[in-house]
């Protein structure tokens, strides 16, 4: 079987679409979300995806599924949330690796179906690592700027207990996406390279920051070059962009990373900017148009979606991308020095 | 195995790549408890605010990275660092820049590495304490994501010559990049820059060790940076400035060439390498390079004789020494004003009457200023300082010559008496301030009248002073009407004065096709302050000032006759034909967006760092004749370093104006409910359901096929379509508190800042109005809620939807602006109010409309014909006069209609 370094030299690889969106069509209602296990759980849980994993197995391994027969190369597993910090929400921080660790096995067992019926097109996880719903070098409080509501080490921590549960469900990549404060993406990667190191592993990472808004930075105020700087001390499979833009506004960017990066670039967007109602209305024609002109200009390694994606997204990508080359990287075993598969 | 070169690469908010090509880069210090005891105090009192600022300074003076030291014994040291930090990783200005964190004890640094999300330096780690804290430390180091300096010591102590300085560094290079992993572009070595000229036999090689030392490591192991404090090098000869100012330059210009490629260096404390005294040069020198045995003892008594006489100042104050006349015309010609009063009173001792000081020292020294703007040595804004100087020191003289005057009547005679005014109604003067300042450092007398001038004011003060010559200014379009009649009227009355026209609207073909037809005597355009000066000279010179009357009528005739051919040529359609070939647009939910809140809203300050990003520079260097496109213009060869010194000032200056809130930036806009009619007008439901009309205007020149005839009315969808459309009005200011602090300046006689505070009002109201078509796109209106447009774009206008403005060309109708202040209640809302002639008072204000379809474009009106005024008086309900008064300029002469 291929190995996911000699893919990327290749063709370009295509990233699964959103979770959440998805998941939403089944409408759970609380007690799906509890299922038999947190039924008496004292907090609402209604809205904690990451439990799904648990509660929810067989919903999550469906869609899991839509995204591989659409074509995805790389499943990310539904774990965006699920560090201690996201979980303190609803008081189920001890349950971290645990639901780490399912979500990693539903994805893992999903993929290695899909492989095993068609060995040619490999398929692979990486562990979803989001950016947790607080930042690290900024204050909430306007009043008070150089207040901070978490610190490195609280990250790093909790990140750590984050990995080492996606490790051991058996993923192949790590993701730290929707990066919008560089110093809570930092605590990721130290804590990432700590575990690797210690585990004598050299997962490969990959790290997809978001740019918020018309500044053309990130939430925390970087460029999309100060961003790549930032995060370049550890070696990457590929950096990128993902969230809050529509694919068409991240070109500018895109571009930024693509004339200097020296390891692959990656892209999942959003279908879109989202409508009054804050839904997604590109439909995938419109956002494989859109992803052409990265195609067309060179500019990526992987592609996928972010919100308001869908299977049918990630079809018309996938059908996209035979088509054109993938974005030339001078060396990938650089970039991720020895790439595992299984 | 080299793939794209390393260099180093280091991140604020934004980047900071270092490579062959960079200039030296400059590490700001004052931050730093150890090196600036106005730091150290400030940190100890806890007053971050104003430490802030400190590290604001140095970003602003141009420092790359920022250097954070908290070591002191008094301080704890981890909790100001981070707390400093974290308040100075809040302040954009300041963290765009990437950090270094300074510190000898090891957890200062890593509780620094943990609040910073770019990448840093650290500053510093060595082999002092042996190989595993080393190799402990720099693991952890790459794990934060930071470059380090590595400091030339070693167990057994601080490398103090060349080749320990080689061996400890090879040897820490190894071990970081063998066995810590650490990418050798991330390695920044100190090298240790000694004291020369110690008086102490070792120390003679200090500096040239270190350079050497220097060439070595950028030689043999690649990719690394070499830095360090230049400061040190003078050490012996503390209170000398002059001589460590030469010495801080030319050990830089040597270390530089060996490849040191960073430092500390306090830009205060340098001499440029190529202004160092051809003996002071070689002095120094022979003790940086050690080039002989006594170099030490030779400088030292040289030094005695360039002792400065202060010893914190910078500057070189040797120009003192020479000649009287020498040092005025200096103080004119650098606009250093500090000595001028003593030079003055000096010259005016030796002067038989005091108004000779002025006709000579004075007049000598502006002469040369003269000489050096006309031959494009001097930029406008050194003259402005240069008349800063000269104005100080005619208030000086001023009260002594008045006491000579009552002594002996009848001496004072200036080259000739200059009466400037803004017209009636108008309110901008930044460019008569410019012309005023230039024609009175070339010793005219002037009688500036300020604005808003009316006519008969103009004419009598003129026949009371008995002026030379009349200036008159203005920039919106009913200004030029005024400077008409005020022609018939100068000419009615028998005046001989020559008339000067300036001002942003006013133009060659205006003066000649309107106003100089009603004045006999001389008119001429003059639209920049250099050319002022040539030509009120021409018109003045008593012998030849005939012929060049002469010659200027004619080449107004001229040109005037050319221009009413051209008019001729022009064919136009009718207004039925034009509205026939309007623009046909789709209207309905892809197009229309229904606004997130209808009526008015008030926003009563703005602030004004909001406002900053969004300012367009370009037009500010315009005013002040400096052409270019920003941030070009600052690295123009040839006004560059004008530009750049004059943006220095502005940035200054809009500092202090955030700083002390001394302008108030104000907004009032609205988004109504709208539809067009069919005879181009826009009805529009205010707030309590009151209706309002905007009369808009339709091109009428014949376009080719296919290209329609515009007018705003065309983005709105019609009311017979039933669809319900919507538009906006607003009005912002930024010239609130701008008059006071102009004249604050002005009491001052300090024109420079006068004119510089009325050019960023300007550009602040122009920001403030890009700021809020943004959020009014984003937010309130809400149809391009993810528009993602840097400045640049903004500037370039990429954005949907358009602001135009009443009086530009799209709709140069002013009176439409009394419609926005009704609808807005504008006045009452913000305090902006319209004068006779419809400017906005403050003038640092902008008002129009928002049209919001994708398909709505800038366009100019261009020449209208006859029916369509007639049409437009009778839809406004006013005078047939009234109407052509106010669209005079875009009447077509001719109207041959096409239907």
């Amino acid at each position: 079987m291929p190995e996911l370094k000699d893919l990327l030299e290749k063709r370009i690889l295509v990233l699964d679409g959103a979770m959440g969106t998805m998941l939403q069509r089944y409408r759970f209602s609380e007690a799906d979300y509890r299922g038999e296990r947190f039924r008496d759980w004292p907090q609402p849980l209604q809205g904690n995806n990451d439990l799904l994993s648990l509660t929810q197995p067989a919903a999550l391994a469906e869609v899991h599924r839509a995204y591989l027969e659409a074509g995805a190369d790389i499943l990310e597993t539904n774990t965006f949330s699920a560090t201690s910090v996201g979980m303190a929400d609803y008081g189920l921080q001890d349950y971290v690796h645990e639901i780490n660790e399912a979500a990693a096995r539903i994805a893992r067992e999903e993929a290695d179906a899909a492989t095993a019926r068609n060995p040619e097109k490999p398929r692979f996880v990486a562990g979803s690592i989001g950016p947790t719903n607080k930042t690290a070098s900024m204050s909430p409080d306007v009043n008070d700027p150089g207040y901070r509501a978490i610190s490195f080490d609280e990250l790093r921590i909790a990140y750590r207990e984050q990995v080492i549960g996606l490790l051991d469900g058996g993923v192949d990549l790590l993701l730290v996406e929707t990066v919008f404060d560089t110093l809570n993406a930092k605590a990721a990667l130290f804590a990432i390279e700590e575990v690797r190191a210690e585990r004598q592993l050299d997962t490969p990472v990959m790290v997809s920051g978001t740019i918020t808004d018309a500044s053309g930075r990130t939430l925390s105020g970087q460029t999309a070059e100060a961003f790549l700087i930032s995060v370049s001390h550890i070696p990457m499979l590929t950096i990128g962009l993902n969230c809050a833009l529509g694919a068409s506004q991240l070109v500018p960017h895109l571009e930024v990373l693509a004339a200097r990066a020296e390891v692959g670039v990656s892209a999942h967007p959003n279908a879109g900017l989202p409508n009054a109602f804050g839904e997604y209305d590109q439909d995938p024609q419109q956002m494989a148009a859109q992803i052409r002109e990265y195609l067309e200009k060179g500019l990526v390694n992987i592609v996928g979606g972010c919100c308001g994606t869908t299977p049918e997204h990630i079809r018309a990508l996938a059908d996209l991308v035979k088509d054109y080359p993938p974005r030339p990287v001078p060396d990938w075993t650089a970039a991720a020095p020895k790439i595992a598969t299984r | 195995m080299e793939r794209t070169p390393r260099y180093l690469k280091l991140a604020g908010l934004e980047p900071l790549v270092v490579t062959p090509e960079s200039n030296f880069v400059n590490v700001g210090e004052r931050t730093n408890v150890a090196g600036s005891r106005k730091f150290l105090r400030l940190i100890k009192e806890g007053n971050f605010e104003e430490a802030l600022e400190v590290a604001r300074d140095q970003v602003e003076g141009g420092a790359q990275i920022i250097d954070v030291n908290m070591d002191d014994g008094l301080i704890d040291g981890k909790t100001a660092m981070v707390s400093f930090l974290n308040l100075m990783l809040a302040e954009p200005d300041i963290a765009r820049v990437p950090v270094m964190i300074d510190s000898s004890k090891w957890e200062i640094i890593e509780a620094g590495l943990q609040v910073v999300q770019g990448k840093c330096v650290v500053n510093s780690i060595s082999l002092k304490e042996g190989e595993a804290v080393f190799l402990e430390q720099a693991r952890k180091i790459r794990l934060y994501g930071a470059a380090v300096i590595v400091m030339a010591f070693d167990e057994t102590g601080q490398a103090d010559n060349y080749q320990r300085r080689i061996e400890i560094a090879e040897r820490s290079y190894r071990l970081l990049t063998e066995k810590a992993g650490f990418p050798p572009e991330d390695i920044i070595f100190d090298l240790n820059i000694f004291p020369v000229a110690t008086g102490m036999e070792e120390h003679r090689r200090n500096a040239l060790d270190f350079i050497e030392a220097t060439s070595w490591v950028r030689e043999h192991l690649p990719h690394c940076s070499v830095s360090g404090g230049v400061s040190n090098v003078s050490f012996s000869f503390r209170g000398n400035t002059p001589v460590r100012e030469a010495m801080h330059s030319a050990f830089l210009y040597h270390a530089i060439r060996a490849g040191m490629n960073m430092g500390i260096v306090n830009p205060t404390l340098l001499e440029v390498y190529d202004d160092i005294p051809k003996e002071l040069l070689d002095h120094v020198e022979d003790v940086l390079l050690d080039r002989r045995d006594d170099a030490t003892e030779r400088l030292l008594e040289y030094a005695e004789t360039v002792q400065g006489t202060q010893k914190e100042r910078k500057t070189d104050l040797s120009w003192r020494e020479a000649p009287l006349q020498e040092r005025i015309t200096r103080a004119l010609v650098k606009g250093i004003d500090q000595f001028i009063e003593e030079d003055v009173e000096e010259a005016r001792q030796a002067a038989g009457r005091p108004i000779e000081v002025i006709e000579g020292h004075l007049m000598t020294g502006m002469n040369v200023v003269g000489d050096l703007f006309g031959s494009g040595k001097m930029f406008l804004p050194q003259v402005v300082k240069s008349a800063r100087v000269m104005k100080k020191a005619v208030a000086y003289l001023t009260p002594f010559i008045e006491e000579a005057r009552a002594a002996e009547p009848g001496s004072n005679r200036a080259a000739g008496k200059v009466l400037m005014a803004t017209v009636k109604g108008d309110v901008h003067d930044i460019g008569k301030n410019i012309v005023s300042v230039v024609l009175a450092c070339n010793n005219y007398e002037i009688i500036d009248l300020g604005v808003m001038v009316p006519p008969e004011r103009i004419i009598e003060r003129a026949r009371e002073e008995q002026v030379d010559i009349i200036g008159l200014s203005g920039l919106i379009t009913p200004s030029l009407d005024e400077m008409v009649f005020l022609a018939k009227e100068m000419e009615r009355q028998g005046f001989q004065v020559p008339l000067l026209i300036g001002g942003a609207t006013t133009s060659k073909a205006h003066t000649a096709v309107k106003i100089d037809p009603q004045y006999s005597a001389s008119v001429v355009h003059v639209n920049d302050a250099s050319r002022a000066v040539t030509v009120v000279g021409d018109l003045l010179q008593e012998r030849h000032s005939d012929n060049y009357k002469k010659a200027i009528k004619l080449d107004y005739e001229s040109f005037r006759e050319k221009f009413l051919q051209r008019g001729k040529a022009r064919e136009y359609l009718s207004l039925e034909a034009a509205r026939a070939n309007r623009l046909v647009l789709d209207f309905g939910p892809e197009t229309i967006k229904i606004p997130r809140r209808l009526g008015i809203q008030v926003l009563d300050t703005i602030d004004l760092r909001k406002l900053e990003p969004f300012i367009d520079w370009s037009p500010f260097f315009r005013s002040w004749d400096l052409h270019g496109k920003f941030p070009d213009i600052l690295e123009d060869p040839v006004v560059g370093q004008q530009a750049s010194g004059l943006y220095g000032d502005a940035r200054k200056m809009l500092r202090k104006i955030i700083r002390d809130k001394s302008l108030t930036a104000k907004a009032v806009f609205g988004l109504f409910p709208a539809a067009s009619t069919g005879r181009d007008d826009i009805e529009i439901t205010g707030t309590d359901n009151h209706p309002y009309v905007f009369r808009t205007l339709r091109q009428q020149s014949l376009k080719k096929a296919g290209v329609p005839n515009r007018a705003l009315s065309d983005y709105i969808a019609p009311a017979a379509s039933g669809i319900q459309d919507y538009m906006g009005c607003f009005c912002v200011t930024a010239g609130l508190g701008t008059q006071e602090l102009a004249q604050g300046y002005q009491d001052r006689l300090d024109d420079y800042n006068s004119i510089l505070v009325k050019a960023l009002a300007d550009r602040l109201a122009e920001a403030a109005a890009e700021y809020l078509h943004r959020e009014v796109r984003v937010l309130h209106w809400g149809y391009a809620p993810g528009e993602t447009l840097d400045n640049a774009a903004l500037i370039r206008e990429a954005y949907k939807g358009i602001r135009p403005a009443p009086g530009y060309p799209a709709c140069p109708d002013h009176l439409e602006k009394e419609t926005i202040w009704e609808v807005l209640d504008v006045e009452n809302a913000i305090g902006v109010r319209l004068t006779e002639s419809l400017a906005m008072w403050p003038a640092a204000s902008v008002s129009g409309y928002y049209f919001a379809h994708p398909e709505a474009r800038y366009f100019g009106l261009g020449k209208i014909a006859r029916d369509q005024l007639e049409d437009y008086a009778e839809r406004k309900g006013i005078p047939l006069e009234v109407a052509e008064k106010w669209l005079q300029p875009n009447l077509a002469e001719v109207t041959a209609l096409v239907r």
